[in-house]
């Protein structure tokens, strides 16, 4: 079915190469729209949608656009996508999109689709480039699907709106967690899977800058 | 007058656009290693937000609200669809501008800048400043104090982060949180800190 090649492409950016944990890219929407997994969900669905419809078509063009004005080629490129796609969320998820407020016309400065239009659709033929932009779309939305459940499962106790553990407020036993309805849980929730992904693959690990001397801290113990 | 500086901190502080909105979070993350660049990277958006945001307000107003091309004889129309692209646009071309502007009439600070400037476009907080001001139906002297409080907001949060990254070097950090784990804990505490102002009433 896939080649390997293809199969690297796809299944890469999930794991071994987030965007989010790795490359630091489109970090601010993975913050923000988390509150609850339906929001989660949906912005996953229109960031893939976006970056690999905009890749394929950068991708399509990318022999014929002088390198000189190329950003803003590919600025109106995904300004136009990210327009279709917002009118099609107010016409027919207009409650949800209402609730992602400003973030869905942030796509266009997330950084994973200019990122990756510069990076990998510039060099390469359009099919492969459309693959690379599901995996890095695929990528991002595993991220924000799991920051979605924890805060939403743990925050109010549902999860797309479905109770799951019955809250105090509503006659059960759970007190919720307000802090995961707070800003700040994501970045603890990201911050935290950062480590357990890096514990696991070894590699990602980053140099420290400075080390405290072994002899150092063999004194002090 | 008194509701242009309840504005302006307001948008400082409770709402401020790195830590409670988490706009312009990959340069924050990334480019808060050391204080000076921090700093400049700072200065550099609180300008471009008090140019952008009016401009952005003014073309909102005139041209793309609902109704707004009435002066030109036509009522009916509507190009708020049309938000997205003309913003962004106006961004790209007024950083453009800026750059050109001050390396010509005001060299050493072009020079601080540096390469900041144009990677301002792709910055999340700027195009983010200029779609809240259409979402909450900013005025022109609103959207100009909202344009440099917000633009000073995240220039004091990535300055904070800086300094504390600073200080975090020589600490010992579990492997796995070394670098973006760690820097993400820390702009959590940060943010948490900055929660407290969101109980001030003005």
């Amino acid at each position: 079915m896939m080649d390997a090649d293809t199969k690297k492409v796809v299944f890469d950016p999930l794991v071994d190469n987030n965007p989010i944990t790795l490359q630091i890219l489109g970090i601010c929407s993975a913050l923000a729209v988390t509150t609850t997994l339906a929001a989660s969900l949906l912005m996953a669905v229109a960031l893939t949608t976006v970056v690999a419809c905009s890749n394929a078509s950068i991708s399509l063009i990318r022999n014929h656009v002088p390198s000189s004005i190329r950003i803003i080629v590919q600025m109106t490129i995904i300004a136009s996508l990210v327009i279709v796609v917002d009118q099609l969320l107010k016409a027919f998820a207009y409650d949800v999109a209402k609730s992602l407020s400003v973030f869905v016309g942030l796509i266009i400065t997330n950084c994973i689709v200019l990122g990756r239009a510069e990076a990998f659709a510039m060099k390469n033929p359009p099919m492969i480039s459309m693959l690379d932009g599901l995996g890095n779309g695929l990528g991002y939305s595993l991220v924000l699907i799991v920051v979605g459940t924890v805060r939403e499962l743990f925050g109010s106790g549902t999860l797309l709106g479905y109770t799951i553990l019955p809250s105090v407020n509503d006659g059960g036993w759970y007190y919720t967690n307000g802090m995961m309805l707070l800003p700040p849980s994501a970045f603890f929730i990201i911050g935290l899977m950062i480590w357990g992904i890096r514990s696991w693959k070894t590699a990602q690990i980053e140099k420290a800058e400075f080390r405290i001397s072994d002899a150092h801290s063999s004194e002090v113990l | 007058m008194e509701a242009l500086l309840s504005l302006f901190v307001k948008s400082i502080f409770i709402e401020n656009l790195a830590l409670s909105f988490f706009l312009g979070m990959c340069t924050f993350l990334a480019v808060s290693k050391n204080i000076g660049t921090a700093m400049g990277l700072g200065t550099a958006v609180i300008f471009v937000q008090a140019i952008t945001v009016p401009a952005n307000n003014l073309l909102y107003q005139f041209m793309l609200s609902d109704g707004a091309l009435a002066w030109m004889g036509l009522p009916d129309v509507d190009l708020s669809f049309l938000g997205l692209i003309c913003y962004i646009g106006v961004i790209a071309a007024l950083v453009q501008i800026l750059e050109m502007l001050l390396d010509k009439y005001f060299p050493a600070l072009y020079n601080a800048l540096g390469v900041f400037l144009p990677l301002i476009t792709v910055n999340c907080a700027i195009l983010g400043g200029s779609l809240f001001m259409v979402e909450r139906d900013y005025g022109f002297s609103e959207s100009v104090v909202y344009g440099v409080g917000s633009g000073a907001g995240w220039a004091l949060a990535i300055t904070a982060l800086a300094g504390i990254r600073e200080k975090l070097k020589y600490s010992d950090v579990p492997a796995g949180l070394q670098g973006l784990g760690i820097t993400f804990i820390t702009a959590g505490l940060m943010s948490l800190g900055f929660m407290a102002f969101s109980g001030i009433q003005l």
